[in-house]
């Protein structure tokens, strides 16, 4: 259902409100392998979490890099709803996950983009506050800086902001092996060690 | 039952000594429970408030904020706050965030 608004267009979703035509193809890189849409109730971040990290070690993360990817999700997620919706509740947030192709030493990556509808902010002004200064709070923003390896904040086309994050994994030059760990196997090369 | 009413437990081993254990992730719709937990404990019968954190595999910065502000909350009431028993996984954001050194943090509940 269409009608006017100040002369925008605008679409009258069934069960959503009500929004610029158009809109829908605003949300999300159509290009990501992974697009969940939910509303803005921390019940959920459990799950978003999780998937998450799953997916993260299905691309080659560490169970550590998993887990801070995870967080740095969730305090994204969690500034959304806690500055960007004042905690409401029902209010609509986009994610998109997408593997980085792999560049130099890195096998790979992940790149996730969390889109919502609150209010534009200057993205000059998102950053974290000074960690000398110890209070309750203020710790999302540096959390996410210091976990991803690049982050971008840009207001979106019409409504809302664009966090677009993404990190890199990271491979050890001569990672050790299984075998290494076990005994009875001796090192390639290794003169001085015989299999026992 | 709501899983968040069985979200933690709190127990008084001796006199004294208040141990709250909660029994999952930490984050933003949960932390408001540790909040109330701790502050509910704090009192001036409490020496020792010890969070046990054992079946925590996840912590936010809203549960950091928690424990930040509980650290507060004892240093004005006379009650000493102890972590015990904390994942590598929790352990690492309290380093991100530069905390690991302003909480007192042990590996065990005994410890405590």
């Amino acid at each position: 259902m269409k009608n006017l608004s100040n002369g925008v267009p605008m679409i009258q979703s069934r069960d959503g409100p009500t929004r610029p035509a158009g809109d829908e193809q605003e949300h999300m890189d159509s290009k990501a392998h992974i697009q969940i849409r939910l509303i803005s109730d921390p019940t959920y971040l459990c799950g978003v979490r999780e998937m998450v990290a799953s997916v993260a070690r299905r691309l080659g993360f560490d169970d550590m890099d998993c887990s801070k990817i995870s967080l740095a999700l969730d305090e994204a997620l969690c500034n959304v709803i806690r500055h960007g919706y004042a905690k409401a509740f029902d209010k609509p947030i986009w994610i998109g996950i997408t593997p980085l192709e792999p560049e130099g030493k890195s096998p790979g990556g992940i790149t996730i983009v969390i889109e919502d509808e609150a209010k534009k902010v200057d993205p000059c002004k998102i950053i974290g506050r000074h960690l000398e200064d110890i209070k309750p709070g203020g710790l999302g923003v540096h959390i996410i800086r210091e976990v991803m390896d690049h982050v971008r904040y840009e207001p979106r086309e019409t409504i809302g902001m664009r966090l677009t994050m993404s990190k890199r994994v990271v491979r050890e030059e001569n990672p050790p092996r299984l075998r290494d760990h076990l005994p009875g196997f001796a090192r390639k090369g290794d003169a001085a060690s015989k299999r026992v | 039952m709501h899983e968040n009413e069985t979200f933690l437990t709190v127990s008084e081993p001796s006199s004294g000594v208040v141990v709250i254990s909660p029994s999952a992730d930490v984050d933003m719709s949960r932390s408001p429970i540790l909040r109330t937990a701790i502050q509910q404990s704090m009192n001036p019968k409490t020496s020792k408030v010890i969070v046990h954190l054992e079946d925590v595999g996840y912590m936010d910065s809203s549960g950091l904020a928690t424990l930040v502000e509980a650290m507060r909350l004892g240093k004005s009431s006379n009650t000493s706050l102890v972590l015990s028993a904390m994942s590598p996984k929790v352990l690492a954001i309290f380093e991100i965030a530069r905390l690991d050194s302003f909480f007192t943090i042990v590996d065990t509940l005994e410890q405590a």
